[in-house]
């Protein structure tokens, strides 16, 4: 059992020995290290892309991130739709949270056409916000305990997804792909005993939470892996552009929810989770409290938002919308992190660029090859999972 | 380690004995009430107006013929055709659906092993889900992707309008025509419906742009009278506006005299660019200048031939200057498109009737071709007893008087009979005119039609009512009662059906419902006749005529005397656009004649 653990405090740059340019000397004829690919098709990798490792026995010494595998190009053909054509693409940008894209996208469109969206509205999009992040959280978790090897997690927290998705389907008319955040507002009210039945689903995820609280959290295996494990340094977070649960694991409270505020968030009563110790079983347990601070966000949302109201302002008719010319970044607090849009737009009825800012791309690439260096790979997708990282997104 | 960590996790038993959450069968499962399932739609309601291909950006939409539907006025007899290897099911096309016949059901699977029947017609394809109503519609109220209301036109109120004749209508501000123009959804099911096809969602584009030229370019290829046009045309296009299904029909008829208004006179042929037009050496006449005439001339004129119109009277325009009152189509607004067309080196020799002052047999010897477009100027009589009394006039004479400006008979109590828009022009200038004289209005109008099926324009019949002039619709004129040689009145019965099965003039009257309206000066507007006594006997003998008395012309407007070509409300009509289509054709058909024979 003298196998080498890494401590907190340990200096990661000692090992391997680097030359004089500041690399490692692979020489992979000297058969001491071996070319070995996590993905693309890999039950512990999030999405598709793949992970090209190099490695001295069970320990990753090099890691090159490989993506492509999911790329769609969509910014590209945002420049070659109408507005509203694009309106139907942006929620694909990140699958798990389709949402988060079409919030930015519709809000970025309305500053640069100067569209007050309804308070009715308003409130709508804070509910679906939350909601999705409800079910991208639900969804991780299970990720999170599958990759240390326990397969229950899931099943339970992918039961819960699907009751959330149950009230998505029933408030959006579409399970994954919602397209309920339209420029200028939304695309429905609440259904009739839509609350109700909300309430029903957050008691079943509190009630499952106890457990996964009992079963996950409290169990000697997954703190065993978990803690000490894939720690990031609060001076890499302005370096590598940290945002999200896995900044304020390391103690730096950053929520644009908060930093930012848009929506009715300066309405509703919530503080920002930090946690302290910036390993996996910190970032797992602020998304845990996170995921409980939605469920009560949601409660806040049911109780302050009103009856009824318009659900969408007056927009120029939507075949040949010109928006204003000019250039926007709208941010939201997605799971992961800071989700962004910035916007160009040259006056015509196409966007003239539209780049979306994920977290992802931070958080999976830059940041995950500086930390996978020295981790074995049996940890490897624990480690990326612990990033919350979605592909789709790093891609578009 | 804590002995904790060690025993929690085995709480997780107590699951096993959880009732299990799967659906056992989920081929049954119903979706949500508002799940955007698979698509429905109602074929009858449906205009094939195409908005759906449009907003599609997958391009899974795509618009096909469908046997039993016929392409007709309003209606493209296409319907859409859904592929599901593209669609996403964002449901766009349901929310911008301008007759709202688009839907999804809520249907959740639909399982096949051939992957062509996944490209189907809904509605034409009959599905299981056809008559199911749950699913996703058009969210309910105030989601709209494109507006529905109309930017009201500004006008003078009726205490403002009701004793002059100055122009009611303000127009629209370039803010306002700017608006407006924004609800187009392009769909150009009102092209195929105007007479002279004009580009309209392409001129409606350069409103909304802001490029008049353009847009005025675009007016010009199909219609030399805009400013005319967009005042008084009897806009079929709106009637069939696919956004009218659901909203307002768009202002097209205000937004093209938008376009019109924007540009002076001397700017004309500069945009157009009409300078130094190459005369080719060919003479055309044409008899009248109404709409017709003035188009043919125009189109004739720009393609070089030097054209004479011989005109009746001493100012060019036709019904549009005779018929039609000041406060609805200000004279200088006619003179404007008039102008134009003569700038163009057209001639016109006034006071010259053809028949009488110069015979056609003359016009064919001395020109290449001749147009004929002389209009319905004849009054026509109800016949009943007392319709020959010094006081029952033809609206259309006291139109051209008006405009002449002679001083016309207006008795204090007077009673129109007709329910066309000319009925309409002469009870509203009577009310003018009786205002002015005798400072109240005291004037009904009274037709066949009920309301419901009034030929006039809606607006005017409200208009007339606000203008305090009575409509009372629905009454067949019996007799009028003469005693001591003036006329006391209008006897009528009340008309129950004007036409019968098949759609023929045939009235039907219920004799036991009479009414009494009282005058003393009766005005019958019940349709014009033609006068074509200047087509000579030898002449008629080469051309064709239908059983009813109609000249037969082909599609270019020729008739059987070759070199005759005949147009405007004798044809087809009558309105102004039948005329500017029919002069336009006929400029096409004497070009081709002319090449042909030459």
């Amino acid at each position: 059992m003298n196998k080498k653990r890494f401590t907190i405090n340990e200096d990661r740059s000692l090992f391997p020995e680097k030359n004089a340019e500041g690399k490692i000397d692979i020489d992979l004829s000297s058969h001491k290290y071996l070319k070995l690919w996590q993905g693309p098709q890999h039950p512990g990798i999030t999405g598709n892309m793949s992970l090209e490792l190099t490695v001295l026995g069970d320990e990753v010494m090099d890691c090159e991130t490989h993506v492509g595998y999911l790329h769609r190009g969509f910014e590209k053909l945002m420049e070659r739709r109408k507005y509203i054509q694009c309106f139907p693409i942006v929620c694909r940008v990140a699958v798990p949270e389709p949402d988060f894209n079409e919030y930015c996208f519709a809000s970025a469109m309305e500053e640069l056409a100067g569209i007050e969206v309804p308070e009715m509205a308003q409130w709508l999009r804070t509910l679906v916000l939350e909601m999705s992040r409800l079910q991208s959280y639900l969804m991780w978790i299970g990720g999170q305990s599958g990759a240390f090897g326990s397969g229950i997690i899931g099943q339970w927290s992918i039961y819960l997804r699907d009751l959330v998705l149950d009230r998505f389907e029933e408030l959006t008319g579409g399970r994954v792909y919602h397209m309920y955040q339209l420029p200028g507002g939304v695309r429905g009210l609440l259904p009739d005993g839509f609350k109700q039945r909300m309430e029903e689903t957050l008691l079943t995820i509190e009630k499952f939470m106890d457990d996964i609280d009992k079963v996950m959290f409290n169990n000697a295996v997954f703190k065993k892996r978990s803690v000490g494990m894939g720690y990031i340094d609060p001076s890499w977070v302005n370096k590598f552009g940290i945002t999200g649960p896995n900044a304020r694991a390391a103690g730096i409270p950053l929520d644009v929810r908060k930093d930012y505020p848009y929506l009715k968030y300066p309405e509703l009563d919530f503080d920002v989770v930090v946690g302290k110790d910036s390993d996996i079983y910190t970032r797992a347990d602020i998304r845990r409290k996170d995921l409980l601070l939605s469920v009560d966000l949601i409660r806040q949302i049911f109780a302050k938002m009103p009856e009824k109201g318009d659900i969408k302002a007056k927009t120029p008719n939507v075949l040949h919308w010109k928006v204003p010319k000019g250039e926007t970044y709208s941010r939201a607090e997605c799971t992961r992190g800071e989700y962004g849009y910035y916007m160009v737009s040259d006056g015509t009825e196409y966007p003239r660029r539209i780049n979306v800012r994920g977290p992802s791309y931070t958080h999976a690439v830059a940041l995950l090859e500086k930390m996978i260096i020295n981790t074995n790979i049996a940890d490897v997708a624990g480690l990326m999972v612990s990033l919350h990282t979605y592909p789709p997104e790093i891609e578009r | 380690m804590k002995l904790k960590d060690i025993l929690s996790p085995f709480t997780a038993w107590k699951h096993v004995v959880r009732e299990p959450v799967t659906i056992k069968d989920p081929f049954s499962r119903e979706g949500a009430d508002r799940y955007r399932g698979f698509h429905k739609n109602d074929i009858e309601t449906c205009i094939g107006c195409g908005t759906c291909e449009d907003i599609c950006q997958n391009a899974a939409i795509d618009m096909v013929p469908v046997e039993g539907i016929e392409t007709k006025d309003g209606d493209s007899g296409l319907r859409p055709q859904i592929d599901y290897g593209r669609c996403c099911w964002c449901a766009l096309c349901v929310d911008v659906c301008t007759t709202n016949s688009l839907s999804l059901s809520n249907h959740f699977t639909w399982v096949d092993e051939d992957a062509d029947v996944f490209r189907f017609i809904p509605g034409v394809d009959k599905k299981d889900w056809d008559n199911e109503e749950r699913g996703w519609k058009k969210p309910e109220p105030n989601y709209e992707l494109y507006e529905k209301e109309r930017v009201p036109m500004r006008e003078l109120h009726p205490e403002e309008r009701d004793k002059s004749f100055i122009e009611m209508v303000k127009g629209y501000s370039k803010e306002e025509a700017e608006r407006e123009a924004d609800r187009c959804v392009e769909c150009g099911i009102c092209i195929a419906t105007c007479p002279a096809h004009m580009g309209i969602p392409e001129y409606i584009k350069a409103v909304r742009e802001d490029n008049i030229e353009e847009g005025f370019k675009k007016l010009y290829e199909t219609n030399p009278l805009p400013e005319i046009c967009g005042r008084i045309c009897t806009h079929k296009c709106e009637t069939v506006c696919s956004v009218g299904h659901t909203g307002d029909p768009l202002s097209i008829r205000w937004l093209k005299r938008y376009i019109a208004d924007q540009v002076e006179s001397e700017d004309y042929k500069n945009i157009l660019g009409t300078d130094g037009i190459e005369n080719n050496g060919k003479k055309i006449a044409i008899i009248g200048s109404g709409p017709s005439g003035l188009s043919a001339a125009h189109y004739l004129a720009l393609m070089g031939y030097q054209v004479k119109i011989f005109e009746a009277f001493d100012k060019a325009g036709g019904m549009m200057r005779y018929g039609i009152p000041e406060y609805r189509l200000p004279y200088d607004q006619i003179d404007k498109d008039i102008n134009y067309i003569l700038s163009l080196g057209v001639e016109i020799q006034y006071n010259t009737k053809v028949g009488k002052d110069v015979s056609l047999a003359d016009l064919e010897k001395e020109y290449d071709a001749v147009f004929a477009g002389t209009g319905l100027h004849l009054g026509r009589s109800t016949r009943i007893p007392g319709s020959d009394h010094e006081n029952v006039y033809f609206a259309t004479d006291l139109l051209r008087e008006i405009t002449q400006g002679k001083e016309i008979h207006v008795a204090e109590k007077i009673v129109v009979i007709g329910g066309g828009n000319v009925a309409m022009d002469i009870t509203r200038s009577l009310a003018r005119l009786q205002n002015q004289k005798y400072g109240k209005v005291d004037v009904t109008a009274t037709s066949l039609e009920s309301e419901d099926i009034m030929p006039a324009d809606r607006e005017e019949i409200v208009e007339s009512r606000e203008e305090k002039a009575i409509v009372d619709p629905g009454w067949g004129p019996t007799s009028i009662e003469i005693e001591n040689n003036k006329i006391k009145g209008l006897h009528v019965q009340k008309c129950t059906s004007v036409f019968d099965e098949e759609g023929r003039f045939n009235p039907k009257f219920d004799e036991s419902q009479t009414k009494f309206f009282e005058a003393d000066m009766i005005v019958e507007s019940i349709g014009q006749g033609m006068d074509i006594e200047y087509i000579s006997k030898d002449i008629r003998e080469q051309m064709e005529f239908d059983p009813r008395g109609r000249i037969i012309v082909d599609d270019y407007f020729q008739s059987g005397a070759k070199w005759l070509f005949v147009g405007g409300d004798i044809i087809q009509g009558p309105d102004v656009i039948h005329g500017i289509a029919n002069g336009h054709r006929a400029a096409i058909g004497i070009d081709k004649y002319l090449n042909e024979k030459a």
